[in-house]
């Protein structure tokens, strides 16, 4: 039974008090999750009893470590319905394994055809995404002379997919679309752009960043190629992400970064390297945040995800009800709480209807009301010029708010256009 | 309520009534600058003549302390002389970056120590900044 009483228990943060005896609203979990004890717990017992590198210590802390290491790797495959362990890379954040996958494209070292990529070849995104999935492809088409290009976005917010055909054709090498935006927190439907890719050849990579901490999400169920989460999003610790690829592709591809571990035997003059999934984990990995991700998996799955993302859908109807009795504030994404997350972006007018920029609402939200709201472009600026503006001020939910805190957010919007009327 | 230390009456007033708004003619130097945080933004031309400023007009976007910053400084800044001019700027500046442990020089800065309280939250400084720095850049221009 999904209690969120019991839950906002389980993150000593929720119940500080900041500075002025403010208690804290947290709604920037889009930004970056709190932490439950059960994952702080689990990284400082590591780290105080059975720490040690993983891999290459040969003794009891070594395979302590070693072992709590990789059980993390076979939760997260789990957690994601990966079919082999083997295709969980660790990664220092999502934005690596979006580069991960784009430097296997366009590199000498890779044969395999499906990752050749030179002038006449096109690489789709959408105007919807997170800096780290435009700027990895920028890169690749700079680095090889192919050609960048992406769904539009319609008004509402959602993607637009009338250019499907045109856009998604026999030059595409690869599609990479984010799976929720960060932004509109429209949830995208995959299969019509993945049946495309499939058609003509392309491979596609899903940004879920934003979607694997909110809501059950299948790799097999959904088919694609390779999938990139984070997981200081998902009530785990900064410093690790993931990539999951299929065994088939990741084998194919070239090593991302050299150095430790990644090898199979090394001479001066050349290297062989290590199956997936160490092939792609150089160097001491984030040995004690892996462990903290598995434990926040495991956190997450004895709550449900089914029930994570029914409360927070309840919660963004009652939030998009709440938000649109603010008068001057407008909703910059789908209006209606269909196929879409618990993260809001807005702007915001004062009574005389001149426009309040959004560092002025999250300041005073934040210093009169302790209400944490993130205020910006969120790393996603093409699609605030999409839309025309600047930037926006963004409430993002997670299964530890309440319906008093998104209250509490209505109450200080209309105290700050009182501040700036 | 922090922030109504923060949100001086004075910078409201500017934010609400900028002065000297509008890119203008003549100008000897014209520079663009941009918060790339935040996408504040502001183009500002200065008309120098004989170490004397002339005018500063300016055009941007952005919240009511970067505005109400321009604002101060088209006040402050026209009227002066180039080198009077950077000295506010340096005092601002040496203010804008104390973390809210430097004493203002009222008698340099004037006005624009109503901005004392945005030192103390250094998300914020560069938004007072934005238009200072950009009216060091333009004066160094024009010269």
């Amino acid at each position: 039974m999904f209690d969120v009483d019991l839950i906002r228990k389980d993150f000593p943060v929720l119940s500080r008090e900041l500075p002025g005896g403010r208690s804290l609203v947290y709604l920037d979990s889009g930004n970056s999750s709190q932490k439950p004890n059960q994952v702080i717990d689990t990284m400082r017992d590591h780290l105080a009893h059975h720490y040690s590198n993983v891999g290459r210590a040969h003794h009891t802390l070594g395979a302590e470590s070693t072992a709590a290491y990789e059980d993390a790797r076979d939760v997260i495959a789990a957690f994601v319905g990966a079919p082999s362990r083997d295709e969980i890379i660790f990664t220092k954040n999502a934005s690596e394994a979006l580069n991960l996958v784009a430097y296997a494209f366009g590199n000498p070292i890779a044969t395999d055809e499906r990752f050749r990529v030179g002038p006449g070849d096109e690489i789709v995104i959408s105007e919807m995404e997170h800096h780290s999935n435009i700027v990895p492809w920028q890169l690749l088409a700079q680095r090889t002379g192919a050609t960048l290009r992406w769904f539009k976005v319609t008004d509402e917010g959602r993607l637009d997919l009338d250019d499907l055909n045109d856009l998604v054709n026999e030059r595409t090498k690869i599609v990479s679309i984010v799976h929720q935006s960060n932004v509109l927190g429209t949830v995208n439907s995959v299969s019509p752009i993945l049946a495309r890719a499939r058609e003509v050849g392309a491979l596609m990579m899903l940004d879920a960043s934003q979607s694997v901490p909110h809501m059950p999400v299948d790799v097999t169920e959904l088919g694609v190629d390779f999938v990139a989460f984070t997981g200081h999003k998902m009530v785990g610790p900064s410093g690790i992400g993931v990539l999951w690829g299929r065994r088939e592709l990741l084998d194919a591809m070239p090593p991302f970064l050299g150095g430790g571990e990644m090898i199979e035997a090394v001479w001066m003059d050349r290297s062989t390297y290590a199956p997936v999934p160490h092939k792609f984990e150089a160097g001491t990995p984030p040995i004690v945040e892996a462990i903290g991700l598995g434990a926040a998996a495991d956190y997450l799955t004895g709550i449900g995800m089914a029930d994570v993302k029914a409360h927070e859908k309840a919660l963004t109807g009652y939030a998009l009800d709440a938000l649109g009795e603010v008068p001057g504030l407008k909703v910059i994404g789908p209006r209606t709480n269909i196929s879409r997350g618990g993260t809001i972006s807005f702007t915001l007018k004062n009574l005389s209807g001149d426009d309040i920029h959004p560092h002025d609402v999250g300041q005073v939200l934040d210093d009169a009301f302790g209400i944490a709201v993130r205020v910006g472009h969120h790393c996603a600026r093409p699609l605030h010029l999409r839309f025309g503006i600047p930037a926006t001020t963004r409430a993002s939910l997670y299964l530890y708010n309440t319906t008093d805190e998104i209250d509490a957010l209505a109450r200080g919007l209309h105290h700050v256009q009182k501040v700036f009327g | 309520m922090i922030a109504e230390s923060m949100y001086q009456e004075l910078i409201l007033e500017h934010y609400k009534h900028p002065q000297g708004r509008g890119l203008r003619d003549p100008f000897d130097a014209e520079v663009h600058h941009v918060n790339p945080t935040c996408g504040d933004e502001i183009t500002l031309r200065v008309k120098v003549d004989e170490g004397k400023v002339l005018d500063v007009s300016y055009e941007g976007q952005g919240c009511s302390i970067s505005q109400a910053a321009a604002s101060v400084l088209h006040e402050l800044a026209t009227g002066s002389t180039v080198e009077e001019s950077l000295g506010v700027v340096d005092e601002f500046t040496r203010l804008m970056q104390g973390r809210g442990q430097v004493e203002a020089d009222e008698d340099v800065l004037g006005d624009a120590v109503a901005f004392a309280g945005v030192a103390k939250y250094p998300a914020r400084v560069k938004c007072a900044l934005l238009s200072w720095m950009a009216y060091k850049d333009a004066v160094v221009r024009s010269a």
